[in-house]
């Protein structure tokens, strides 16, 4: 299933390679810092054009603050932000002609209508008569919202009120879309319903996304991933390059000592673990013949042993020496 | 200003759809002025003032500025909650003039003010003895402008204030006191000096007091005692033109980072 909605945005890296040379976002060397605290410490990340690019990090790891500063609403100490070849920090109202927002806490007034919200976002673009009305009904219609224009935003569902979003943040035709955790708190069905409107609006538009999420399954979405971690890019790359650089398999043991089997599996085998709780975690490159290894000397001090192909969560573990907190199955959530 | 209309009409449209609101704006002025206005309609006099004012007619002016100062307040809160999430976040990362925000979203506040002001005052001939068209067509003005300079009052709070119970606080120890210190209840002329002193630095008495005239017309003794009209309205146009170029700059301001070398990460 996943595998195959990954094929989606293809048209959009032929885009890519037209202009290969020309990042549209460029952030460069990046600081913000909160009274007391440190949000954002010299990031740097480029998004080719058609690209869509997924800021991957926990709650508290910077991604709101750097959503913050691309939608203009911060002013960082240090570094740049150019997007479309305009520096947002020097010139902010160009910056907003060409960056469409949408935010996690919708940006739409839930007691007006749909159609309302987008014709009166139209106006603060500098859209008004007929160019707004075709530019609303063009939107309504490709989002499947015409029947709704009519209801007030605040009996829809949430999924329909992120659709909503989602056209509002695409009515001036942005060269560049930003999203803060797009898909949070919608139900599967209606998460893959929003990233097929995603996919079906950049291809339309030749627009770039930028999003931020602390969810694996967005980040898996996008062609390339970059670990944000206590203010910091920690790696990037596109999600099958991170994980194929943890080689070929993660060895999951669920042991009642997981910290003491480390040590003897490090002393014999020469293999560093890594412990997630009540499991150990080996990379190695072929899991099927470390196993065999494993059962023969350390059955007494196991309990069950599990193989499978690295995911971004275990790039992530890798990384930071921490598990991704906020997940679904929300392990550990507390972090700095 | 096209931005700043559309404003203004989300304001009203928000309101026609959401008429219980009317409720706490007109309803509770209505009744202090019928409480208090009766509790205290004999023991009332108005030292220099026409002898045969009533407490209730005394009132009326105040109560009409407290209908807009309510109005104000309740707009105002809904600004916290907008700026942080919702609407008005994405109105600031659109390519609008800053000063159309503000406009817009004072203009929209004042056209609701007025308008809950304006139904209260329909009642003015059955209690202002000598009420005229004219002296309402004039007291409705005056009123535009009290509502114009409490609601950029209002914004400018609101925007610098995180939270709705920030804003509650700053209600009861700044703009509930402007209303009991601008000659609503009670008259500067018959006050203790402090209070008198306090009173005549009051950007409020000023509204208070031109409503006061606009809708009494010429009464002597009241007149000698208040500001004069042209001194009010000065006044009000001021205190207006003052506070929405302060909100102006704060809007403008993006939180700038911290001292980035004071921070520890």
């Amino acid at each position: 299933m996943k595998k195959q909605r990954r094929h989606v945005p293809q048209p959009a890296s032929k885009h890519r390679t037209a202009v290969p040379d020309r990042p549209v976002v460029n952030i460069t060397n990046l600081s913000y810092s909160y009274p007391g605290q440190s949000a954002l410490t010299d990031v740097s990340i480029s998004v080719s054009t058609g690209e869509r690019l997924g800021v991957l990090g926990p709650n508290g790891s910077g991604k709101s603050t750097l959503f913050r500063i691309l939608s203009t609403l911060l002013l960082p100490s240090e570094g740049g932000v150019e997007i479309d070849g305009i520096d947002i920090l020097q010139s902010p109202d160009e910056g907003r002609r060409r960056t469409g927002i949408v935010f996690q806490s919708s940006g739409l007034d839930p007691k007006l209508t749909v159609a309302e919200n987008l014709s009166f976002h139209g106006h603060f673009y500098g859209l008004s008569g007929v160019t707004l009305a075709n530019r609303v009904h063009h939107l309504l219609q490709s989002f499947g919202l015409l029947e709704r224009k009519d209801h007030r935003v605040e009996i829809l569902s949430g999924g329909l009120q992120r659709r909503v979003e989602l056209a509002r943040g695409l009515l001036h035709k942005p060269a560049v879309l930003v999203l803060d955790e797009p898909s949070t708190g919608l139900d599967p069905a209606a998460r893959l319903d929003f990233w097929q409107f995603l996919s079906q609006s950049m291809k339309e538009g030749g627009m770039t996304v930028l999003l931020t999420t602390h969810l694996l399954d967005e980040a898996e979405r996008c062609d390339r991933v970059a670990i944000l971690d206590r203010g910091r890019i920690v790696v990037s790359g596109t999600p099958a390059e991170l994980k194929a650089s943890l080689g070929g398999d993660i060895v999951v043991i669920t042991a009642s000592d997981p910290h003491r089997l480390a040590k003897r599996i490090r002393r014999e085998l020469l293999i560093d673990g890594t412990v997630v709780d009540r499991e150990l975690h080996l990379e190695t490159k072929d899991g099927a013949r470390l196993i065999p290894r494993l059962v023969k000397t350390f059955s007494a001090s196991m309990e069950a042993v599990t193989i499978r192909k690295p995911g971004l969560q275990d790039v992530f573990l890798r990384k930071t020496g921490h598990q991704l907190g906020g997940t679904e199955n929300d392990g550990e959530g507390g972090r700095g | 200003m096209n931005a700043a209309l559309t404003l203004v009409r989300r304001e009203v449209l928000r309101f026609g759809r959401q008429r219980s609101r009317m409720i706490g704006v007109i309803a509770s002025p209505v009744l202090f002025w019928i409480v208090i206005g009766s509790g205290l309609n004999n023991s009332f006099q108005y030292p220099g003032g026409p002898q045969d004012m009533s407490y209730l007619e005394y009132f009326y002016p105040g109560t009409l500025v407290l209908v807009v100062l309510f109005a104000a307040i309740f707009s105002s809160i809904s600004i916290i909650e907008d700026r942080n999430q919702g609407f008005l976040q994405a109105v600031l990362v659109a390519p609008i003039p800053r000063v159309s925000i503000v406009l817009g979203k004072v203009l929209g506040i004042t056209a609701l003010a007025v308008l809950q002001a304006g139904i209260f005052l329909l009642a003015a001939p059955l209690i202002v003895s000598g009420a005229t068209a004219g002296s309402l067509l004039l007291t409705f003005l005056v009123l535009i402008l009290v509502a114009l300079g409490l609601s950029a009052l209002g914004f400018l709070i609101a925007w610098s204030m995180d939270s709705t119970q920030g804003f509650h606080a700053i209600m009861n120890l700044l703009l509930v006191p402007m209303w009991l210190l601008s000659g609503a209840l009670f008259p500067v002329s018959g006050s203790a000096p402090w209070v008198a002193a306090v009173m005549n630095w009051n950007p409020l008495m000023y509204g208070v007091s031109a409503t006061r005239k606009a809708l009494y017309g010429v009464i002597p003794g009241v007149s000698t005692e208040l500001p004069s009209f042209g001194t009010s309205i000065s006044v009000l146009v001021l205190f207006w033109i003052l506070v929405v170029t302060l909100a102006v700059f704060r809007v403008q301001k993006r939180q700038r980072s911290s001292n980035p070398r004071k921070a520890v990460s």
